[in-house]
């Protein structure tokens, strides 16, 4: 048993804390650190000085313009990321549709579509979710229908983060409707400019419209824009979800979470001590961070798997299903931990609540707000009750 | 024994329940009597018990109103009526005045330290978090040595207000040699705060039970995998366990309310206060999950539910601080 980075690896650690201290604005890491909400310069803004590093995609390989960095490298640069509070690198073009591109796409989309995520041309987003179809993502309705050298398509998609921002989007449509619901879904990607998509809005419970429904109207799609094989698309779907797990657990976040917490429980003062003192509080931080201890290892455990060779199976799914309780629950501590401030509820989005000087400490607001919006964490990606389901059936064969 | 509700009581909640369905206004509620029910005959009202205010503010709660009840009411009429300002709380039972309760400071948690100061009649300090402070008539300061009554257009006073979680607002108060009269010693506020926190519990266990059916005719009818969500083991048991914890809520606010004039008044504070924190968190947690994605958003009703009883577990101290209290009263 050895549990310590490799020299190599060990460097690898210094070079990145290195950059991130000459490179990461502090303007973005104290916004990150507060909790408050990019806008989308900043997030491109980051994007790039990493793109210009050769570092924002870690988990490309390097012909195709990637850093083609080892689990492990990856998940030292999340974790070194996270703890200095940068922008976290969006995962639609480069973490979800980039692997996809890279097995399944034809040589043009590559060499069209990868280069322009890397110098930050397109702005993808995920169009899988629709109204009926959420858990149940293979019941999915949105049609695409061949008409000459066109894909014609119609329905609905639903959830689509910050596809506002988007002018991309990569959608699961159905193209057959005999047979398995799963085998006639197609991969298709779908320029936002096509006459015939609208996009509205939807407000989020912490007062952001970070989610979106997108509307799809006879929208004309030309047939190149097929990934790989007419309805093969849930082979797709499915292999990005089963490779692009190494950041599932959220390890850096959780760490930078908790030490936020504990930076707010210093501050605070709780009958005459700081609130890092007062023995309740500070046996609730107690035990989230020995539960991070441990998860922290599961995921490494499961990060040596992977650089052995091996494919990660369920055990993903107890990393999420964890790593998402240990995330809310630090999201509610530092909630409760700026105490009656937490009350404060300055939103953009809501109506009569835009106001920007609210009381208490810096952290307030944003405290309540990233607990708010973190509740989709056991929602999205496969929601923790279908992660149960999977640990009960492929792990225990229940 | 009875844990039931007098006749005027529940013809009360009825009729607010019907009238909050159409019209939220406040002053839809002083015409029903709401203000009044909260208040003693011989202050004025017609009720003023830990079951009265448990009435209206469940029923408040489940129709998710946002009024000025708790603070114009139950804790500024409740401090007014106990000083013996008997107009004045009247006047605050039906909404004639409006009457703002300013206690916090800043920098202080839930723990009440005060460090206003009154020197010959003028008060200076500063207060925070204080609800309904920006449409204040009259405002409630306590300070060193007792509480004081101000006017909400006396010298020397300002409030900066913002909004709420819950939808309500409240505003950083600074009174600078503010003109004041001391109506009474600090434990005057006693007894209004524990009938404010039954209030906010109260308040809680409506907007859970609002959560919960809510949340049942969503499993009802939502389907995924050819079958209503509702119809999964993992989720019913989910649900059986919540709502058992609301019957755990709805009894510690019975208790609080039963309790509400008794001498160990403040340990049930401390119960009920802890348990009902605890658990509102977790219906509001536990109802937007099992709803999914349509959980999160702000035009569905949950939204607002969920943040009230967030606000719920942090106004008058978190379940953390009343457990803290709740240890310190029973060792003793
Ligand atoms: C903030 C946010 C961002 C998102 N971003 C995107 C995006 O960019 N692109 C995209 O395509 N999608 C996105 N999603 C959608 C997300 O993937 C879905 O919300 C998720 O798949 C759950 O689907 P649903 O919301 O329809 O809930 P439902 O599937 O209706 O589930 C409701 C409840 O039932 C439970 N449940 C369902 N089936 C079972 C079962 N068999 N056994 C036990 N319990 C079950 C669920 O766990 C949940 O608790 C986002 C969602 C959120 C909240």
């Amino acid at each position: 048993m050895d549990m310590s980075f490799s020299p190599e690896d060990q460097q690898f650690r210094a070079e990145v804390r290195q950059f991130l201290v000459e490179r990461l604005p502090s303007r973005l890491s104290e916004k990150v650190r507060l909790q408050q909400e990019l806008t989308k310069a900043e997030i491109e803004e980051w994007h790039a000085v990493l793109n210009e590093r050769g570092w924002l995609a870690g988990n490309w390989p390097k012909e195709f313009g990637g850093a083609g960095w080892t689990a492990i490298q990856r998940h030292i640069f999340e974790e070194e990321s996270a703890t200095a509070f940068a922008p976290r690198v969006l995962p639609f073009g480069i973490a979800m549709l980039g692997p996809v591109l890279q097995k399944f796409g034809s040589k043009e989309q590559q060499e069209t579509f990868l280069p322009r995520i890397l110098n930050g041309q397109d702005w993808w987003c995920q169009g899988y979710s629709e109204p009926g179809a959420g858990s149940d993502l293979a019941s999915l309705k949105t049609s695409a229908v061949r008409d000459g050298e066109h894909y014609v398509v119609n329905g609905q998609k639903t959830w689509t983060t910050l596809g506002q921002h988007a002018n991309w989007i990569f959608c699961l449509v159905r193209t057959r409707t005999d047979g398995k619901p799963q085998e006639g879904i197609s991969f298709l990607l779908i320029d936002m400019n096509t006459p015939g998509i609208t996009v509205r809005p939807i407000m989020l419970l912490d007062g952001t419209p970070e989610v979106n429904e997108v509307f799809f109207d006879d929208v004309r799609v030309p047939v190149e824009n097929l990934v790989g094989t007419e309805n093969e698309g849930w082979t797709y779907a499915k292999y990005l979800l089963t490779h692009e797990r190494t950041n599932i657990a959220g390890v850096g976040f959780a760490t930078a979470g908790l030490s936020s917490l504990k930076r707010i429980a210093r501050g605070q003062v709780a009958n005459g001590k700081p609130l890092i003192e007062n023995p309740v509080f500070a046996a609730r931080i107690a035990e989230v961070e020995i539960e991070l201890m441990a998860m922290a290892t599961t995921n490494l455990r499961l990060l040596a798997q992977a650089a052995a060779g091996q494919v990660p199976g369920a055990e993903s799914s107890m990393l999420k299903l964890k790593g998402t309780q240990i995330r809310q629950s630090i999201n509610d501590l530092t909630r409760r931990a700026v105490g009656p401030w937490a009350l404060t509820f300055p939103s953009e989005g809501i109506e009569g609540a835009n106001e920007n000087t609210v009381p208490g400490p810096d952290e307030a607001a944003g405290a309540t707000r990233a607990y708010l919006n973190n509740r989709k964490l056991s929602i999205y990606g496969g929601s923790s009750e279908v992660q149960r389901s999977i640990i009960a059936k492929q792990i225990l064969g229940l | 024994m009875q844990f039931t509700f007098t006749e005027e009581q529940t013809m009360l909640g009825d009729s607010l329940l019907r009238t909050l369905a159409r019209d939220k206004t406040p002053a839809a509620l002083m015409d029903l009597g709401a203000g009044a029910a909260l208040l003693s005959e011989a202050d004025g009202g017609f009720g003023g018990t830990g079951a009265d205010i448990l009435m209206v503010f469940r029923t408040l709660g489940r129709a998710l109103a946002v009024s000025p009840l708790l603070d114009s009411v139950v804790l500024g009429a409740g401090v007014l009526a106990l000083a013996g300002e008997g107009d004045l709380a009247e006047q605050a039972s039906v909404g004639a005045i409006q009457v703002a309760v300013a206690l916090d400071e800043p920098g202080q948690r839930y723990d009440g330290t005060v460090g206003t100061v009154a020197r010959g009649g003028l008060l200076t300090g500063e207060k925070t978090m204080v609800s309904g402070a920006d449409t204040a008539t009259h405002l409630i300061v306590s300070a060193t040595d007792g509480v004081y009554l101000v006017d909400g257009a006396a010298q020397g006073l300002t409030v900066t207000s913002y909004r709420l979680m819950d939808g309500g607002r409240a505003g950083e108060v600074r009174l600078a040699d503010t003109p004041a009269r001391r109506i009474g010693d600090l434990t005057l506020l006693a007894r209004p705060t524990a009938a404010a926190i039954l209030a906010v519990c109260a308040d809680a266990l409506g907007a859970m039970e609002a959560a919960a059916e809510l949340t049942t005719d969503y499993l009802k009818t939502r389907k995924q995998f050819g079958r209503p969500i509702g119809s999964f083991q993992a989720l019913q048991h989910r649900m059986a366990d919540l709502v058992t914890e609301i019957e755990q809520a709805r009894s510690a606010v019975w208790n609080l309310a039963g309790h509400l004039d008794d001498e160990d008044r403040d340990r049930h504070v401390a119960a009920t206060k802890s348990l009902v924190g605890k658990i509102a968190r977790r219906v509001a947690e536990e109802t937007v999950q099992l709803h999914g994605g349509i959980g999160m958003t702000e035009e569905y009703e949950l939204a607002s539910i969920v943040r009230r009883l967030l606000a719920a577990d942090t106004r008058f101290g978190d379940s953390d601080h009343h457990l803290e209290r709740f240890m310190a009263l029973s060792a003793a």
